[in-house]
């Protein structure tokens, strides 16, 4: 207990440069932490997004990672589109026939099952077109099944749920093929709420305006996912917009519509050889179907599939994990430089404290006690700087927590920590006492007579 | 065989001499080369509640042997016994051990540990001993000194005169056997020396400690029974021209 009061004494004695010493530690481990938390958030925050609640995403032929990012994350650019047909694949016989007498094409196309509907069976298929923007979000064109069939939250069983308003519908009385539900974080950006229009932008967020808009039906509830920060739009009426529209080339069976849905302005949806899509979200009936679906797909000539937790997975392998390990390194390369200036500011003090160190000799302190009393302050200013880094980062990540969950949707308070934080502590311990050993060697080292005659 | 497990603080085969110095030599290797004899004792003892003061020239040694008293140096050959424990024959943690136990020391530049109030000063003399350090002791002696309304001071908001005075509580608060004090009034003005030395020689005096004090003061000497002279007990300054 005496070793502790005179190493505090001490510590106090020279507060000066035993703050600036803490001070310098404690943000070493501050930054540490933080690199923690974001290495933790980022963590979750993939592998939270990959598990969407499907188990395969189908484009076309490419980049699996870059069909993964663009069709579960909203990011990069899509690849190219598909046709609608390869959609139609995991439809049985009757729902194509139900395709072709909607929005018009080739009668054949309903006399046969898809050749992917026996996977399908009891899961979903759901079609996405990307392509447009909206400031700066995606404008992801969709059927009211993205909103039906998928789920969100930790054990997928989630339904979307609306702040406002409500899921879109495929053709409405009131706005007909042209409606909109925004992820809670572009309504906010945006400043847009149920009843307000917009328009998109083509191609890119700078792109050209299609002249016809989209009415807000709906503000979905953060849901901690990319789907925050998307604007979904009707497909119908996302197919609507000008350039929207494949050319049919001539030798393409293209029959009208034989119950179509007319919308109010006389619009009638596309008809299938005109219409694509950018990737299809689809789960198997039975998840061991995902596998032999995946490798179907992938032998065919026009389509790839993809499974997004393997692909995040390997995007946190090979990019962001060495990343954050690298941003970790340098920071604990941080945390020693800290150390080196504990040795630093202890060892300077030595010649001060010789005497002192003589004194408690003559009175009885044996070296291994005056040894202990050095490491002891140098523990001193690791524990404090260590247990102030570990606040100061987490008042720092529960000041942005908002922010964080916002951009991530994973919830952070100022007592959440990352598993790999519980290793700080020792290692920041180990770092103390080798730095207090130079300086507790020169302790153990000192001369009682010469000292106390000085 | 060592004696480092002979209990230091033992007192029950204590004889009659507190302190018995046979044949002690000390010699210190020169920076050229050589070696330098500094001391050469046959004999010096001091009993138990015994007082005496040691007068020689500056450079006679008289720290050096205070320091081989205390076990801070080790003699190059003879004999040291404090009590009934042969000083010679420990290890430096045997040392360390008696040292806290049973001498007490008092500084000639008092020595107080700047970072500790002046009742955290007196709590160091029993803190690094095998007794519980005991706050009413250090209370106690401080009050016995004069300064109970000055325990929370630091040494530099302190006279000189006071802080000796603190110096001498702490040298007390292990409840040692012996105590060196080392020119302890050369550093004080006189009129405070006067009482440093009133209380280290009453405080000998009723806690039964034996006192081997250092000075160059004839006055100082004046109140001893005993006062030896190193030239006449150091057979090396003897045989200097």
């Amino acid at each position: 207990m005496w070793l502790l009061r005179i190493a505090w004494r001490n510590f106090c004695y020279r507060s000066l440069s035993s703050l600036l010493t803490t001070v310098s530690l404690a943000l070493g481990v501050a930054l540490v932490v933080m690199v923690l938390a974001i290495f933790g958030i980022v963590t979750e925050a993939f592998s939270r997004n990959a598990q969407v609640g499907y188990n395969l995403v189908v484009g076309p032929k490419g980049s699996a990672l870059q069909l993964t990012l663009n069709s579960v994350y909203y990011l990069s650019r899509p690849i190219e589109n598909l046709p609608y047909t390869e959609y139609m694949e995991y439809f049985p016989a009757a729902e194509r026939a139900e395709m072709v007498r909607r929005f018009g094409g080739d009668p054949a196309l309903g006399e046969r099952d898809g050749i992917y509907a026996s996977y399908v069976a009891g899961g979903f298929a759901i079609p996405l077109a990307l392509g447009d923007y909206l400031s700066e979000f995606r404008v992801v064109g969709t059927t009211p099944d993205f909103f039906e069939k998928l789920r969100h939250g930790p054990t997928l069983e989630e339904k979307f749920s609306f702040s406002e308003g409500r899921a879109l519908k495929t053709h409405s009385d009131e706005y007909g093929y042209f409606e909109a539900v925004l992820g809670s974080r572009v309504a906010r950006q945006m400043n847009l709420s149920v009843g307000d229009t917009f328009q998109n932008n083509h191609g890119d967020p700078e792109g050209k305006g299609h002249g016809q808009g989209f009415t807000v039906v709906g503000i979905m509830d953060p849901t901690g996912t990319p789907n925050d920060r998307a604007a979904f739009v009707n497909l119908e009426g996302f197919y609507l917009l000008e350039g929207h529209s494949k050319p049919v080339p001539d030798d393409v069976i293209n029959e009208p519509a034989t119950d179509p849905i007319q919308d109010a302005s006389g619009k009638l949806p596309l008809t299938i050889p005109e219409r694509e899509v950018t990737s299809i979200l689809v789960r198997t009936g039975m998840p061991m179907l995902g596998v032999v679906l995946e490798t179907q797909v992938n032998e065919s000539v026009r389509a790839q599939a993809a499974a997004p937790v393997g692909e995040i997975a390997r995007l946190m392998e090979a990019i962001v994990g060495p990343m954050l390990t690298a941003l970790l390194v340098i920071t604990l390369i941080t945390c020693v430089v800290a150390a080196v200036g504990v040795l630093v500011a202890i060892y300077n003090s030595m010649n001060d404290r010789r005497r002192d160190i003589a004194v408690m000799r003559a009175l009885g302190a044996r070296r291994e006690t005056v040894t202990g009393v050095i490491l002891m302050e140098s523990m001193l200013i690791a524990s404090i700087g260590a247990i102030a880094g570990w606040f100061l980062a987490h008042v720092a990540i529960w000041f942005f927590s908002g922010e964080i969950e916002d951009r991530t949707g994973v919830q952070v308070g100022i007592l959440t920590t990352s598993s790999y934080e519980g290793w700080v502590f020792p290692l920041v311990a180990i770092l103390a006492l080798l730095a207090g050993l130079l300086p507790a060697l020169s302790a153990y080292r000192t001369d009682v007579g010469t000292n106390l005659s000085a | 065989m060592q004696n480092d497990e002979s209990n230091p603080t033992d007192t029950t085969q204590l004889n009659s001499h507190v302190l018995a110095i046979r044949d002690l030599i000390k010699t210190f290797d020169q920076p050229g080369g050589g070696k330098l004899t500094v001391l050469d004792i046959e004999s010096l003892t001091i009993d138990a509640g015994e007082q005496l003061a040691l007068i020689g020239e500056s450079g006679g040694g008289k720290t050096t042997l205070l320091h081989i008293i205390a076990g801070l140096l080790t003699p190059t050959s003879g004999s040291i016994r404090v009590g009934n424990i042969e000083t010679t024959k420990l290890s430096e943690q045997g040392r360390d051990r008696l040292r806290a136990a049973s001498i007490g020391y008092v500084f000639q530049t008092f020595n107080l540990l700047p970072a500790f109030s002046a009742i955290e000063n007196v709590q160091l003399g029993m803190a690094f001993g095998n007794r519980p350090v005991d706050i009413t002791r250090a209370r106690d002696l401080l009050g016995k000194v004069g300064l109970a309304d000055r325990a929370n001071y630091r040494p530099r908001q302190l006279s000189v005169g006071q802080q000796q005075r603190v110096a001498i509580a702490r040298a007390l608060a292990g409840r040692p056997k012996l105590l060196l004090a080392d020119e302890p009034t050369a550093n004080v003005d006189p009129a405070s020396a006067d009482s440093v030395l009133d209380l280290i020689i009453n405080s000998c005096r009723d806690e039964k400690i034996a006192l081997m004090m250092v000075t160059h003061s004839m006055p100082v000497t004046e109140r001893f029974a005993r006062v030896d002279r190193l030239e006449d007990l150091n057979r090396v300054l003897q045989s200097t021209p």
